[in-house]
């Protein structure tokens, strides 16, 4: 008979065996985003450089005098690009373009992650709370969400922009989420309602943990794929938000340079005729933001569906 | 299926009872009272304060709300400041262009992604899907109104094919050429707009079609001998009409939303120009008007849509 007691498994075996169950465990979501984003080029470039673009903005603007650079100076009325040292050229009141693109872009892209954070973090844990309750709590919650949904949006936010005086960009976040949560909290009430159903919740409640631990630390982590996609495509779409109401002159005050008062400059026909350069710069930069940050969206979508992933194939 | 709907409209109430209280209160909040305007150097604070009580601007918010609703009842939302005109026949005159540049849009919509989202479903994965996706989702992520100041550039003033404001040429004098210059001044906005909607319709149809494909009906039909081309004209796409007309109802809230920027780019004398003119003039007996119009507007889109959908589904249906 073997002495059971005397077998051991030698480190080489057990390194042998560690390495196959890791390669056989599921990969942490961390490696399967990141070999996505390495299957797709485009994705990972789009990722460079909105990543990039984000901390150049935000580090170059503190180089720039803001009021200073918001003064007029009558020299230098609708320089061309490249004239005068202004690498984009100059508006009808001398301001450089350059400048008010960099510091735009900063309260455009601060205001519109603010606004993704504020909203994402409530929607979701609206769609949580009303999805896990259901009953009673969830048709109160959905009625509040059809009202919401009933409000004609941009006007409200109109409306409100001019009730409130000496608005600044931390309140005009806020009236933005006051309505920018519903999407979010539609789509996360009805994957809870799907996974309230399963039986690992049962389970937790059974053993007598409680809802909301049930709700924030068994669901929520259960969803959190979603939560990444839905918060990433939501900050596309947010650039959008503020930039489309500063654009119409409810946002950003005009002495606060953000993408949208620079598109406005094309209300004036002629600048749109003839300027070109006063406002097309933040047009494309918005264009090729909103499209960079979704495509990252999708990469991380892709990820959280075994079914789609390039990576493997 | 009746009983439906009555809960439906009889859920509506109270929610238009308590829209219209707010935005009377936000009314009630805005900077600057309604005679500033009409305020001239010999009129004294005094006469302000008379016609401020005149038409009962210091009563309780309550009294002055039962006032505003009564008047609605009969008609009457009020005089605009601004224009010195009944509010009805003002919004009157506006809606309609709204309705016309609304209307043309929405039918420009389903006149591109009809053919496209059956196209795509039809050649599921090959190139030209690829091409349709990749379509909807650029429209899908660019926000709408760089897309019009843009499209406006490019063929308003650079190519100078389309009229760039206006509704209607000032030079159009007999029926026909005012209807045909109406027209002319709704497709730059018109055909933009569509083609900037039309993700929605065009990822369900693409499903709708990929799932009816593999369905049993259409392996029937196929195996009866009926060409594919009316496989797909009469089974398929006659089945996901009606969730797709559904649709409609739902876009309501987007044109509307979206008439605002279009209207002020194109500066196409609608509802949403006006509201926005109405704001830089404190003009709120026209701003409550329209919100509540708007929000009632977008209320009876999804109402409809919901009817639509609860006539295909009956699942939906409240028992």
């Amino acid at each position: 008979m073997k002495n059971y007691t005397k077998q051991t498994i030698n480190p080489e075996e057990l390194k042998k065996l560690t390495q196959e169950a890791q390669s056989q465990a599921t990969p942490s979501t961390g490696r399967i985003v990141w070999k996505e984003f390495k299957a797709d080029r485009p994705a990972l470039l789009a990722l460079i450089l909105v990543v990039a673009f984000i901390i150049f903005v935000t580090i170059a603007s503190f180089f720039i005098n803001v009021p200073q650079m918001m003064n007029t100076h009558i020299m230098s009325y609708l320089n061309r690009p490249l004239q005068d040292g202004y690498l984009l050229g100059a508006d009808t009141a001398g301001r450089s373009i350059m400048q008010q693109l960099i510091v735009g872009s900063r309260n455009s892209i601060g205001i519109a992650i603010g606004l993704t954070l504020i909203s994402s973090t409530w929607g979701i844990a609206w769609g949580l709370i009303s999805g896990y309750f259901g009953g009673f709590v969830d048709w109160w919650m959905q009625r509040v969400y059809d009202f919401m949904m009933m409000l004609p949006m941009t006007m409200m936010i109109i409306v409100l922009v001019t009730i409130i005086h000496n608005y600044n960009a931390v309140t005009l976040t806020l009236i933005f989420s006051c309505f920018y949560w519903l999407g979010t909290s539609r789509l996360i009430r009805s994957r809870t309602l799907a996974e309230t159903k399963k039986d690992y919740v049962a389970a937790s409640i059974t053993s007598g943990t409680g809802p909301w631990k049930i709700i924030f630390g068994g669901i929520m982590p259960n969803i959190s794929s979603l939560i990444v996609v839905d918060t990433t495509l939501s900050f596309a779409e947010n650039i959008g938000v503020e930039t489309g109401l500063s654009y119409l002159g409810f946002g950003l005050p005009t002495k606060t340079p953000s993408l949208g008062t620079l598109i406005a400059n094309a209300n004036d026909p002629n600048n749109i005729t003839q300027y070109w350069w006063t406002w097309l710069p933040a047009a494309l930069e918005i264009i090729i933001l909103c499209l960079a940050i979704s495509y990252i969206g999708q990469v991380f979508r892709r990820s959280a569906d075994a079914s789609q992933r390039q990576a493997d194939r | 299926m009746w009983k439906t709907i009555l809960r439906r409209i009889l859920i509506m109430i109270p929610e238009i009872i308590l829209l219209s209280i707010l935005v009377f209160l936000l009314a009630k909040m805005m900077p600057g009272d309604p005679f500033t305007g009409s305020i001239n150097p010999r009129s004294s604070p005094s006469q302000i304060h008379h016609l401020m009580k005149l038409n009962g601007l210091y009563d309780p918010w309550y009294q002055q709300y039962w006032n505003w609703i009564v008047h609605l009842f009969h008609g009457n939302l009020g005089e605009s400041y601004q224009y010195h005109e009944p509010v009805a026949n003002l919004i009157g005159q506006r809606a309609e262009n709204t309705l016309w540049l609304s209307l043309f849009t929405m039918i420009m919509t389903y006149l591109i992604a009809l053919p496209m989202g059956m196209y795509a479903g039809r050649h599921e994965g090959q190139l030209s899907d690829t091409l349709i996706r990749v379509y909807t989702y650029v429209t899908y992520c660019i926000p709408f109104f760089v897309i019009l100041i843009i499209g406006l550039w490019i063929f308003g003033y650079v190519l100078n094919w389309f009229p760039t404001t206006g509704s209607v040429s000032a030079t159009a004098n007999s029926g026909w050429q005012i209807l045909l210059s109406r027209i002319y001044h709704m497709i730059l906005p018109g055909l933009l707009g569509a083609l900037f909607s039309t993700v929605n319709i065009v990822q369900y149809l693409r499903s709708e079609v990929i799932d009816a494909k593999h369905s049993d009906y259409v392996k029937t039909a196929r195996a009866k001998g009926v060409p594919e081309k009316q496989i797909y004209r009469h089974h398929i796409f006659r089945n996901s009409l009606l969730p797709i007309a559904a649709f409609g109802g739902y876009s309501i809230t987007g044109l509307l939303n979206g008439s605002i920027f279009t209207e002020s780019i194109f500066s196409y004398p609608g509802m949403g120009l006006l509201f926005i003119n109405s704001i830089s003039y404190r003009d709120y007996t026209v701003i409550t008007a329209l919100v509540l119009l708007f929000g009632i507007l977008n209320l009876v889109g999804t109402l409809l849509s919901d009817i639509i959908l609860s006539l295909v589904d009956p699942r939906i249906r409240i028992k």
